[in-house]
């Protein structure tokens, strides 16, 4: 009872050409991806010595030092500040192709370990706030849309507000809110859990406005499609409906957003960390970019991209897995 | 078949209280009004009608799942004796899917496109049997092989995209079916699919009436009525307007409606015989009143008319438009190649339509993209007028544009939304090199010769209805003063008595000014009415050519014969 | 916001015109409520004396730290300046960054759209990587290092906010111009014998660049909140003037006496950028809606 035109489609889904077909696009992804990383650090390098001042000083501890010009010549020599520009450059592209970080000119520590420290606390505030804000932003499309107006007004108002709010302003809104009218939680973070709640809900809350808001515009568009109806003709409950059907469909531009919000989420970290006093990749970014600690901004630099395009390749993959529609779409 | 029917309706109305009006002259009537029939076991009762009639609105309604915003009321509504409950009510969910299944069309889109089939079917048994997950799983592997899906292992871990259009049909079927429910209600079932697909699909709703369940089938395709449906209802402006046995309803309809939709079936209407026009105008709750009723065109001026079939003059010109061996592949993702297209040859002599047929991917489309020059074909000459069109570049061809014109399924994709219909024709006007002797200069006498009025010209085409926007792509592919023109589809998206008015205006205007068509359809119906000669193609080739006649009275290839046998006609 | 976040717009449409589109417009409430905000802070930014008496520095040591009252509606500092006041004429500084950024941001956004979307291959590979590269650099760092090497101000803190949203832009214009490219009008114009030349200025450019209407209200708002986060790290204009961010960093020490120090800068600040969102928002819908999703 086959007929051709059935059988001729199989072509197309056949296991093992699917999985060359997955890992070639694999690799092409993670080969972007360490050019990105070539050139994010190329940037970085000609960008920080653009900036005024001899990176001297800063390795001295201050334009105001006392060292000897045998001293200045000696650090020059050591750190090869000496040399032209282009054979800096290379230099500095090899060393960071074996992941060789250098000396912290302001605290003359390895930067590596130390950046990853840094980078581990803000790891850890930003994928507590993706997950919060992913968690907040279903719930709250899912409780307010298909259930009337009002519901939906206040939903969105919500979301759009949360959006529209800074940083630092919700830190400190929250910090009197919480901390001192109703003491509930400590102002500035302390070890634990307990210190972790603010940062978290101060980077969570605008993104889930973000968030919520394409995720009710596709949770509406997936109420209008055809296979609600269907979903519903079989007898589907509206709870089913939604966490069966509609919640997948309502999802997916979320999944895709995720990898661009991880990188505003690294952003407003750095606000987060100084008002909340945590430490962490933002806060050392800061002051390494004040005093010109050059091989300290270049790591986060590179940290913070890795970590961004280590995000997007997976948000892309979750996305092929739930969305298979993605994966024979030819790109263009 | 028992006396006593399964399924009762009495008085069903459905409302839209606050219908948005989308233009002009939207009638607030009811959507549905007073409808009532029965169905018994074992029977398929089959309701058409144009879109826009109701039966859809009805179908769902059934169900007690009118679209949002309708108020629903009847005056009895009952399957097995038993009367079913208001909408809303919570036992609704026991009834359906368990005592009432429901098919919709285009299973893309009617199955979750982000979950396996399998999952879907599963549904419906764990909703309404005690089954366990693995008697579930046993069950719908089943089901799956009961409507002729081959390999249900793996097709029921695959999703509605993965699965051709035939098997995604299928599984909707099944999905449908699984939980043993009396009565089927299918909605157009298998308007999407290609004929020989449709074929088998509604071998399988056939089977199931045979086995005893009772079907509600909604289409709009009479051919696929008389091979189906034991007993018909007609539906026009929300009423049923005739019922009756099958047969006897499509041998001697009593309703004009009835008789407008017997009329506008092409497939037996000899070429050049205008199809039918109603000799009333039809007003249903969808029809905008400016949707005009073209009896009479206007001559247009300074053209002689031509004849039927090809003049002894038109016999010593050059083929207007000829493919000569024309190849094509396209690399695919996964390293091997698809050969599109393979040594296709086509030739269309001028003054006549050459139809050429084929089903979904058989290459059709490629062969009208480098017809018209927006793709190159690997190898093999295209020549326009009896010179070289295939090997030009962009700029060579521009000043020959002129010459070949094209009208495109999707009339709507092809105008830029932004513009309004006199922008877009001026637009065509002014396109290129104009030609002196063209018939038609303005936008005024472009609308007249496709029967659009004047008040059109300042709306968009978001705003008009898919007839009146394929007159505007018509009028807007005359606009250059074309010989020949391609027509991709140019009616498979219209219902039937639309399509009726546009194929009899491309007729009369090929007519008047001596078009050269290469008209290309899956519709093999369409085909037969419209072409002089016809080329089938499957699987980039083309497989047979000849004249319309000989065709379709003795095809040679296997091919051939088995589309033609797979078309559904009227029984006669 | 969130159209450009999720990396897709509306179809191509046509400009604005006309007042029957705004009726249709789902909460027209809040629209309302958001072109009266917008009006106001229009006001301020442009003729701050019409809504206060005094002037953003007047320093009055004895009044330093009141609350909220009829005579200081937003309370006072810990200089005594009044609140209200500095709120009003912050609004200049705000709203000129914010336009600025976003005009900084779309032109570049244009010129590297346009090169992936009309260009060919080398051109997209090109304008795709430099893309890229712009999202994988915090939006932050690169303000930063941009502030350090050219020194805090107006001018630095619109070019780095303008840097750090214009790839976002820019892959959206890329999008829809590639999609208006491979459109059906395209090829039915090119099968109608129009050149290219015509075929881009008439169809491709108006068809995917309109909707930078929509965009440019949309991301005035963010740019405004990023502005002020730059003016929060003291990074963005010099003090004393008043800025609703610096406002926010200074109020910030004094958060367990004076919340009014906090709360009334930052309502300005939420309130500007929602309304942007919801004007830009309803243009979306309006121009969905004449030419069909």
């Amino acid at each position: 009872m086959t007929d051709s035109s059935d059988i001729s489609t199989d072509r197309r889904t056949s296991t093992p050409a699917k999985r060359i077909r997955t890992l070639g696009w694999l690799l092409r992804r993670i080969g972007g991806g360490v050019f990105v990383l070539w050139m994010v650090a190329t940037v970085i390098f000609f960008a920080l010595r653009l900036i005024p001042g001899d990176p001297i000083d800063a390795i001295l501890g201050g334009p105001g030092s006392q060292a000897s010009a045998e001293a200045v010549e000696k650090i020059r020599l050591d750190y090869g500040l000496d040399q032209n520009l282009i054979v800096q450059y290379f230099l500095a592209m090899a060393k960071l192709a074996v992941a060789d970080f250098g000396t912290s000119y302001a605290l003359k520590i390895p930067v590596a370990p130390y950046v990853l420290t840094q980078l581990w606390s803000t790891l850890v505030l930003t994928i507590a706030a993706l997950l919060v804000a992913w968690i907040f932003a279903l719930g709250l499309t899912l409780a307010t849309s298909g259930r009337g107006r009002l519901a939906r007004a206040v939903g969105s108002g919500l979301e759009l507000v949360a959006a529209a709010v800074p940083h630092f302003w919700l830190a400190s809104l929250l910090i009197i809110v919480l901390s001192n009218t109703l003491h509930w939680l400590p102002p500035i973070s302390v070890a634990g859990p307990l210190g972790l709640v603010l940062p978290v809900l101060t980077l969570a809350l605008p993104l889930t406005g973000f968030l919520g808001q394409v995720m009710r515009e596709s949770l509406i568009n997936a109420y209008e499609q055809p296979f609600v109806l269907s979903a519903r003709a079989r007898g589907e409950s509206e709870w089913g409906v939604r966490l069966r059907h509609v919640l997948r469909h309502a999802a997916l531009p979320g999944i895709s957003l995720s990898g661009w919000a991880f990188g505003s989420l690294l952003s407003g970290a750095v606000v987060v960390e100084t008002i909340f006093a945590r430490p962490g990749l933002g806060r050392t970014l800061l002051s390494a970019v004040s005093i010109r600690d050059i091989p300290v901004v270049t790591a986060v630099a590179l940290l913070s991209a890795l970590t961004f395009i280590l995000m997007t390749i997976a948000t892309d993959v979750v996305d092929r897995i739930v969305d298979p529609r993605l994966t024979k779409v030819s790109e263009q | 078949m028992t006396d006593t029917p399964l399924f009762s309706v009495r008085g069903l109305s459905v409302h839209f209280p606050r219908q948005a009006s989308a233009g002009a002259g939207a009638t607030f009537a009811p959507a549905v009004d007073s409808v009532s029939f029965e169905v018994h076991p074992g029977e398929c009762l089959a309701i058409v009608g144009e879109s826009g009639s109701g039966k859809s609105v009805t179908a769902r309604s059934l169900l007690g799942l009118a679209p949002a915003g309708a108020r629903v009321s009847f005056d009895e509504l009952s399957l097995a004796g038993e009367a079913l409950p208001p909408p809303g009510s919570r036992r609704w969910r026991t009834i359906r899917g368990a005592s009432i299944g429901l098919i919709l069309q285009d299973a893309l889109v009617s199955l979750d496109p982000l979950r396996p089939v399998g999952r879907e079917i599963d549904d419906v048994l764990r909703l309404h049997t005690g089954l366990s997950h693995s008697e579930r799983h046993a069950r719908v592997l089943e089901l799956l092989e009961a409507v002729g899906i081959p390999e249900p292992e793996l097709r029921a871990r695959q999703r509605s995209g993965e699965l051709s259009g035939g098997l995604r049909q299928r599984a909707l079927v099944a999905a449908g079916i699984a939980a043993g429910p009396a009565l089927i209600i299918a909605d157009e079932p298998t308007t999407a699919l290609d004929v020989t697909v449709q074929a088998r699909v509604l071998d399988v709703l056939s089977a199931l009436r045979d086995s005893g369940t009772a079907m509600i089938l909604i289409t709009h395709d009479l051919a696929v009525v008389s091979h189906v449906a034991d007993r018909v209802a007609v539906m026009s402006g929300g009423r049923i307007v005739e019922t009756g046995d099958t047969d006897a309803l499509l041998h001697t309809p009593t309703t004009v409606a009835t008789q407008q939709l017997l009329a506008a079936i092409p497939v037996d209407v000899p070429r050049g015989v205008a199809l039918a026009l109603p000799s009333e105008e039809i007003v249903t709750a969808s029809r905008t009143a400016s949707e005009t009723n073209p009896v009479a065109y206007p001559r247009v001026a300074g053209v002689a008319e031509s004849t039927r079939g090809l003049t002894p003059s038109a016999l010593s010109l050059p083929p207007a438009l000829e493919l000569r061996a024309v190849s094509r592949r396209f690399p695919t993702r996964d390293g091997s190649a698809i050969q599109a297209l393979d040594a296709v040859s086509l030739s269309l002599a001028t003054g006549t339509t050459l139809g050429l047929v084929g089903q979904s991917g058989s290459g059709k489309t490629t062969i009208a993209r480098i017809a018209l020059g927006l793709e190159s074909a690997d190898s093999g000459e295209v020549l326009l007028d009896g010179h070289e069109w295939g090997s030009l570049n962009f700029r060579e061809r521009r000043p020959r544009r002129h010459a070949l014109g094209a009208i495109y399924q999707d009339a709507l994709s092809s105008f830029d939304p932004r513009l309004t219909v006199e922008r877009i024709l001026g637009d065509a006007l002014n396109a290129g090199a104009s030609v002196t002797n063209r018939a038609l200069t303005t936008t005024p006498e472009l609308l007249e010769a496709v029967g659009l009025p004047l008040s059109i010209r300042n709306r968009r085409p978001l705003h008009l209805s898919g007839g009146q926007r394929q007159r505007v792509a018509i009028a807007r592919a005359l606009a250059p003063g074309p010989r020949t023109i391609l027509c991709d589809e140019p009616v498979s998206s219209l219902d039937v008595s639309t399509q009726a008015r546009v194929l009899n205006l491309l007729d009369e205007l090929q007519r008047h000014l001596g078009l050269s068509y290469l008209f290309i359809s899956h519709d093999l119906g369409v085909i037969r009415h419209m072409s002089d000669r016809v080329a089938v193609i499957n699987e980039g080739r083309i497989v047979e050519t000849g004249e319309t006649a000989e065709i379709f009275t003795a095809p040679r290839d296997s091919y051939t014969r088995s589309l033609i046998s797979a078309l559904p006609r009227v029984r006669g | 916001m969130t159209e450009i976040l999720a990396g897709r717009l509306t179809q191509p449409s046509g400009a604005p015109r006309g007042s029957r589109g705004w009726r249709r417009s789902a909460s027209n409430l809040g629209v309302v409520f958001a072109l009266v905000t917008l009006a106001l802070i229009m006001v301020a930014a442009l003729a701050p004396q019409l809504l206060t008496t005094g002037q953003p520095n007047d320093v009055a040591p004895g009044d330093a730290f009141q609350g909220p009252s009829p005579e200081h509606f937003f309370g006072t500092d810990e200089s005594g300046r009044d609140v209200y006041t500095r709120v009003v004429f912050g609004a200049g500084n705000s709203l000129l960054i914010g336009v600025a950024a976003t005009v900084v941001g779309l032109s570049l956004a244009l010129l590297l759209g346009a090169l992936g979307g009309l260009g060919n291959r080398l051109g997209d590979f090109v304008s795709t990587r430099i893309v890229e590269v712009m999202f994988a650099l915090p939006g932050l760092l690169l303000a930063l290092v941009f502030i350090a090497i050219a020194g805090p101000g107006v001018v630095t803190s619109t070019v780095a906010v303008g840097l750090s949203t214009a790839p976002g832009y820019a892959r959206i214009i890329r999008s829809q111009l590639r999609s208006v490219r491979n459109a059906g009008y395209v090829e039915a114009a090119t099968v109608l014998g129009h050149s290219r030349l015509r075929i881009t200025l008439q169809h491709i450019l108006p068809g995917a660049l309109s909707p930078i209407f929509v965009l440019a209200t949309l991301g005035v708002g963010q740019a405004i909140v990023w502005a002020s986060s730059l003016g929060f790290l003291g990074l963005g204009v010099a003090p004393p003037a008043a800025e609703w961010g610096a406002m926010l960093s200074s109020g910030r020490t004094y958060i367990d006496v004076a919340w009014w120090l906090t709360v009334f800068p930052g309502l300005a600040i939420v309130a500007t950028a929602a309304s942007f969102t919801v004007l830009g928002r309803a243009l979306n819908a309006r121009t969905r809606q004449e030419v069909g999703k």
